[in-house]
């Protein structure tokens, strides 16, 4: 068996059954693995209509066929399963070591069906698989739930739990894994918060099969040398972290601010990597078999922390109108302790700051610190409360969209699909609009990270307020990364390695014969059955849409003044390249050209 | 004539966050000659936070702003 183990688990909570499964490798090879697998098993098991935090939906967690193996970054895991936040798929994709572990204890994935009476965890020690009670554990912080269970199970187990925002069901929250990597994104924490599962404890001894050892080593080597000599990769990341984009996107003049009120913010330097390095930073941090290491680990107040990323440096600060970087540490550490999404969190934050602007929201609402712009000692506390769901931290708890919608401005939301949008105004960066209307997963910027071209200049410099061209760009990057997400590998990679480069990786893991064409159209082939989950799912297709103020309102001042996103002129060709009708869906054609018969996903 | 230029990440090693510059017919190329900036270390060069030629002529009160090589998300 090489790339893969062929097996997997089947755990069902409610009767306790646990179950090891042969994996088709046809199956796995057509979809890859990770991403593209997990959603291949949701749309055969789960009818996409399902309320998500109902028995009916499951929980998976993927790996990929490069996950566990000695390949650049190839520790990553998928979480996939139905968005109680969107209603979409979700798959949130997270680094750390716990995917490599779970690899090397002999599954591909683990699939949990229905929902549990009591609390539980699962534990993994190789071919001894056990369900225990969470009770102890229920309510915890994500730290000392992980301290507790490597105490319990021995300190090199890696752990992946959820925190007291999932166990309430708030819809942004996360799963973490080895403490402080997170499967952020779209609510996945509320699902298995659902279920009473806390925690996956694995403890695996087994090297993942490789085809031609010799071959790996050259392709290995080769992509090593690309990623250290890539100015991203090989410096860039690793000296600031993902937080030197602050200036960079602030520069531009497309760094939201106050809740997209703008897109400029005069006071961004103070909360930039270049501050951080500065003022916070104690060393880098890397995830399992990462040359980049663009970890980054902090000490505020004489407490050490996992630092922010870009994403969250922008949420907590300058889309909530703040420059304190050391509150901002700090709500990120908070929400790594509580498993919520950074992104979601802070966002949601602003939203309700926007809402007391207009004094939609009245201040006799809000008991504690004023959620008001600029103050920096609302985020801590409004983090825990929404993860407790105490007073407005209750209506906090189901994310910005729903939030606004209570107030009756629900165009107040920066979402797509009722997933709160990233730290990139798509207003001067056309074609990363086009990617954020079109993510299969709702508002979302590593679904297509078109910031590369556009604004970063890799592989080549784009003009970010042309359109031309853009839809194949957003087309080609999405299928790539879909294939990136199902290999198991991290994203950063694709700055500096290309189709060809991860063609030849999997091809010396796996014995597969992929080219570059066929590993976008594998990426192309997730990205259609994903796309039909969500149709089944009744996402409508004219939610491939932005929020209001961003088709309308032109961005007020800086380098981008005037600009909307042009989005009406981008939708036609882009569906046109997708072999889509006219309205975004993908026809008969397209999905048996991808293999994908019509019928097996019980389209009929 | 006065032309400012915003520095970032490595570029700020011993130069500061911004350095002012007078120069007659200043262009990218010239300014950052003076402040020992080398074009071949620049991933990204913008004039008024717009995409910037190394040879474009500034007027009275553009900025640059450049950087290394930088990335994330």
């Amino acid at each position: 068996m090489y790339g893969y183990n062929g097996k997997y688990l089947r755990i069902n909570l409610k009767t306790k059954e646990i179950k090891v499964e042969t994996l088709d490798l046809e199956v796995a090879n057509k979809f890859i693995g990770g991403r593209g697998l997990g959603t291949k098993f949701m749309m055969d098991e789960v009818d996409p209509k399902v309320d998500a935090l109902s028995p009916e939906n499951k929980l998976m967690v993927v790996t990929g066929a490069l996950t566990g193996t000695p390949t650049p970054t190839g520790g990553r895991y998928m979480v996939v399963t139905k968005s109680p936040l969107t209603g979409t798929i979700a798959s949130s994709n997270s680094g750390g070591f716990f995917g490599a572990e779970l690899k090397s204890a002999g599954y591909d994935m683990i699939i949990f069906e229905d929902q549990s009476e009591e609390p539980v965890y699962l534990n993994i020690v190789d071919d001894q698989v056990e369900l225990k009670s969470a009770e102890t554990l229920w309510g915890k912080l994500v730290g000392e739930t992980t301290d507790i269970l490597q105490e319990a199970h021995g300190e090199k187990t890696r752990v992946l739990t959820i925190g007291p925002g999932g166990e309430n069901l708030s819809l942004i929250a996360s799963i973490m894994n080895d403490k402080d990597r997170a499967a952020g994104r779209s609510g996945v924490g509320a699902v298995m918060g659902s279920k009473n599962l806390k925690a996956i404890v694995v403890k695996g001894s087994q090297k993942v099969g490789i085809k031609d050892e010799e071959a790996l080593k050259a392709v290995f080597k080769e992509s090593i040398k690309k990623i250290r000599e890539n100015g991203v990769t090989g410096q860039g990341l690793p000296t600031y972290g993902t937080a030197v984009l602050v200036n960079i996107i602030n520069e531009n003049g497309v760094y939201p601010y106050r809740n997209f009120q703008a897109a400029q913010d005069e006071n961004a330097d103070d909360i930039s990597g270049e501050s951080m390095r500065d003022k916070f930073l104690v060393k880098n941090t890397a995830c399992y078999r990462c040359p980049i290491a663009c970890g980054r680990w902090c000490k505020v107040d004489d407490v050490e922390m996992a630092g922010p990323e870009y994403e969250t440096l922008w949420a907590f600060g300058s889309d909530c109108g703040i420059n304190d970087l050391k509150e901002v540490i700090k709500a990120n550490h908070w929400c790594n302790e509580l498993g919520l999404d950074t992104i979601s969190t802070g966002t949601t934050l602003a939203a309700a700051m926007e809402l007391r602007q207009l004094d939609l929201v009245k201040a006799e609402e809000i008991e504690g610190e004023p959620l008001e712009f600029g103050n920096a000692q609302s985020i801590v506390e409004w983090t825990k409360k929404l993860a407790y769901r105490e007073g407005f931290g209750d209506k906090l708890a189901v994310g910005s969209y729903r939030l606004a919608d209570m107030y009756g401005r629900p165009d107040l939301s920066m979402s797509v699909k009722k997933q709160e949008l990233p730290a990139y105004d798509p207003r001067g960066i056309q074609g990363q609009g086009l990617q954020y209307a079109t993510s299969n997963r709702g508002g979302c910027h590593v679904r297509g990270y078109l910031i590369s071209p556009e604004i970063l200049g890799l592989p080549e410099k784009l003009d970010r307020l042309s359109l031309e061209g853009k839809a194949l760009w957003a087309k080609i990057f999405q299928d790539l990364t879909a294939s990136i997400d199902s290999l198991g590998l991290c994203l950063f990679t694709s700055f500096a390695l290309g189709a060809d480069d991860y063609a030849k990786l999997l091809n010396a893991v796996a014995g597969t014969e992929h080219t570059a064409e066929s590993i976008l159209e594998a990426g192309d082939r997730v990205w259609n059955i994903e796309k039909m989950f969500n149709l089944e799912a009744g996402i409508d297709p004219s939610e491939d849409k932005l929020p209001k103020r961003l088709l309308e309102e032109g961005i007020p001042d800086g380098p981008s003044k005037g600009w909307v996103t042009k989005l009406d002129q981008l939708l036609p060709e882009y569906y046109a390249l997708r072999g889509w009708s006219a309205e975004g869906i993908p026809t008969d054609e397209k999905l048996e050209s991808l293999g994908l018969q019509v019928a097996s996903l019980g389209l009929n | 004539m006065k032309v400012e230029i915003r520095l970032f990440a490595t570029f700020r090693e011993g130069r500061g966050k911004t350095v002012v510059l007078e120069q007659n017919e200043p262009t990218p190329r010239s300014l950052l000659r003076d402040i020992g900036v080398s074009e071949e270390d620049v991933a990204i060069l913008l004039i008024n936070g717009r995409d910037g030629d190394f040879d474009q002529t500034l007027k009275s009160g553009d900025y640059i702003s450049v950087f290394p090589p930088v990335g994330g998300g």
